[in-house]
């Protein structure tokens, strides 16, 4: 079996990984997707963790985590549309209307 | 699914009791789904009745709200519902009174701009509706999994709010940044959130706060050639500050401030207004759930064991007050070079937050009081600030620039009045409501009597000081400067009125503030009170740290 240690590196592992990926990617898509990465990395120690405490609250809360994660891609993506349609980029660097 | 709900002793059938603890987010929900049919079914000419019958969605909350509380107070059992998801206390019901005033402002404010911009939409309103349901939620929820559901509800509503204006440029990159930072802020949240979940075993608030002693236990193995300490200790401290950081996006505090500034410039500003209240507040209300509720050991200290040389690591009010030093003198000194009114405002709001997060910080009663009075009197004056600049607002011009301002005296003494009352109540000058909001908050880290609490109470009296200088800057433009345009105003007599009820309000509170101070005291009170009453019945039977073997917790 295994260890729930390797469940919660992963987790971190992934959770890392999207937020280094924010920080680092240009493309909107790209970052929303780390984004995603983001929640998933929390989602898989939720598991984890509920399995590991026989307790079904945490499966609950990725249920809804997953569901608030699908309502949030049908909003950001349809932002990121309109925001392709003014600028012709996907560049979160041309999105510079606005400084100081 | 439900067999499995079934086992667990929370059981409960959903009966009419717990469903009227709801009742005042069941009927906003009802008319946020009737705004969004309507909208539909009316021709274009009418679309006004969309925001008209929000309105009244608005107010039977409100009804209700007021109906229901009574039975609350008699029926002490009727409080939690929802498989202990929703508490609704005194600060519940303090704070959803609060959203629902703040959104009843920000609909009527909307007409008008919309109409200036020619974008009157349903769906806009509905949007409104769901994101202040959020909020509500976001007030009684004790429950990590309510918490973050409701936080989302209301977020996700105002990401498209933001970005309403979807040929407009600014409002585009707006919601786009808006959008991006507050996904990855929830990111960060959950990620703390499943921490504390693992590390206490539950996503109930009032069993995590019980479970944290467990957690702090530290275990000292000491054998011939080595000394091992079990120290949990620091994934607490870990998770703390993710779940901070999560909330310190929300309420726009320094660090995680750089979204605040380009969202409420972009943002309609209408909504920029229903934003910086609404947002702003049930933020903070969530703020004291997860950490005066969930966390309230971990205040000061998270103790250490002096016998075995194991240090004190930092508690939470030390990292919010590190956060809000930084965020009051950051958010004044990036407000006085702007020359747009809503960005302004916006740095301007930034160190309101900060101002506000001194209260939790202070940790007794005064703060407390002064967290719940500071966020009423700000939704009012924040509130008709933003809704001086919509009356502003005309073919053309769009009443966001400082010159705009120029010789609004001869145009209209009585806005140029009421702005006025606005912002010397933001300033906190005395006769005004925002004083007895910051005397509160400040009074609070003083009456602590702790030196380092005493002296931030000094920096934000200073930095207050400083933002004198930019509100006067308003005013100065108003009275002394020469007109630059002679554009008439487009006045809306219904934004007029309401404009004037809420500066008599404000001045009312400075003068008269008790009535405030005692709706707000008690919802201080209930908040601090169930969490010790709780402590003490769980005192009687020790929880067990769940999962130490794989056992199931309950």
């Amino acid at each position: 079996m295994v260890p729930l240690s390797w469940y919660l590196i992963l987790s971190a592992a992934l959770f890392t990984i999207g937020a280094v990926g924010v920080i680092v990617k240009r493309n909107v898509i790209a970052i929303f997707l780390c984004i995603e990465l983001m929640l998933n990395g929390a989602n898989l120690a939720l598991v984890a963790l509920s399995g590991f405490f026989g307790d079904i609250g945490g499966q609950l809360f990725v249920f809804i985590v997953m569901t608030v994660a699908a309502a949030e891609a049908a909003v950001g993506l349809a932002i990121i549309i309109s925001i392709f349609r003014t600028r012709e980029s996907l560049n979160v660097d041309d999105a510079d209307t606005m400084k100081l | 699914m439900l067999a499995l709900l079934q086992q667990t002793s929370d059981f409960q059938i959903i009966s009419r009791e717990t469903v009227q603890l709801i009742m005042p987010e069941v009927i906003l929900t009802v008319f946020g789904c009737a705004a969004l049919v309507l909208d539909v079914m009316l021709p274009r000419a009418l679309k006004k009745v969309v925001a008209w019958v929000s309105l009244s969605g608005v107010g039977l909350s409100l009804v209700s709200l007021g109906i229901l509380y009574p039975n609350l107070v008699n029926n002490q059992s009727a409080r939690v519902g929802f498989f202990e998801m929703i508490l609704v206390d005194d600060y519940a019901v303090v704070f959803k009174l609060m959203f629902l005033i703040g959104a009843a402002i920000s609909i009527i404010l909307s007409i008008k701009y919309l109409d200036e911009e020619g974008e009157q939409h349903g769906e806009y309103y509905s949007l409104i509706l769901f994101s202040v349901v959020g909020m509500m939620f976001m007030a009684s929820a004790v429950d990590l999994l309510s918490l973050f559901i409701s936080l989302e509800l209301m977020a996700i509503s105002v990401y498209i709010l933001v970005g309403y204006l979807k040929r407009d440029r600014k409002s585009n990159e707006a919601a786009m940044k808006y959008f991006l930072l507050g996904a990855f802020s929830s990111g960060v949240l959950l990620y703390g959130m499943s921490m504390v979940y693992g590390l206490t075993g539950s996503t109930n608030l009032a069993k995590i706060a019980a479970a944290i002693p467990n957690v702090l236990k530290i275990d000292v193995v000491k054998t011939m050639t080595e000394r091992s300490v079990m120290d949990m200790r620091y994934l607490l401290l870990l998770s703390m500050v993710f779940m901070a950081a999560g909330m310190f996006f929300k309420i726009a505090a320094v660090p995680f401030h750089m979204w605040a500034p380009d969202a409420y410039e972009g943002a309609p500003t209408s909504i920029t207004a229903f934003m910086s209240v609404g947002v702003k507040a049930a933020s903070f209300a969530m703020f004291g759930r997860l950490f005066l509720y969930g966390l309230p050991d971990l205040r000061a200290t998270i103790a250490g064991n002096a016998a075995d040389s194991v240090p004190s690591l930092p508690g939470w009010a030390v990292l919010l007050g590190v956060i809000s030093a930084i965020t009051i003198v950051w958010g004044n000194l990036g407000a006085l070079t702007q020359n747009n009114l809503k960005r302004l405002l916006a740095y301007s709001s930034i160190s309101h937050a900060g101002y506000t997060l001194l209260g939790l910080i202070a940790g007794n009663q005064t703060g407390y009081i002064g967290v719940v009075l500071y966020l009423f009197i700000y939704t009012i004056m924040n509130l008709g600030i933003f809704g001086c600049i919509i009356a502003l607002k005309r073919r053309g011009i769009s009443g966001d620039n400082i010159n705009d301002l120029n010789g609004l005296i001869k145009k209209a003494p009585w806005l140029t009045v009421m702005m006025t009352i606005f912002l010397l109540s933001l300033g906190g000058i005395p006769p005004t409501a925002g004083f007895i909001g910051k005397f509160y908050l400040f009074g609070g880290l003083i009456e602590t009597g702790n030196p380092w609490l005493a002296r931030l109470a000094i920096l934000a009296v200073v930095m207050t000081v400083v933002s004198l200088y930019y509100y006067l800057r308003f005013v100065k433009h108003m009275y002394i400067e020469e007109e630059t345009e002679t554009t008439p105003l487009a006045p809306s007599r219904v934004l007029n009125w309401t404009l004037s009820v809420a500066a008599v309000v404000i001045v009312l509170i400075g003068v008269y503030p008790k009535w405030f101070i005692d709706i707000s005291q008690r919802a201080a009170r209930s908040q601090a009170l169930k969490t010790y009453s709780y402590k003490a019945e769980e005192a009687e039977q020790p929880l067990e740290l769940p999962g130490s073997m794989g056992a199931p917790s309950r």
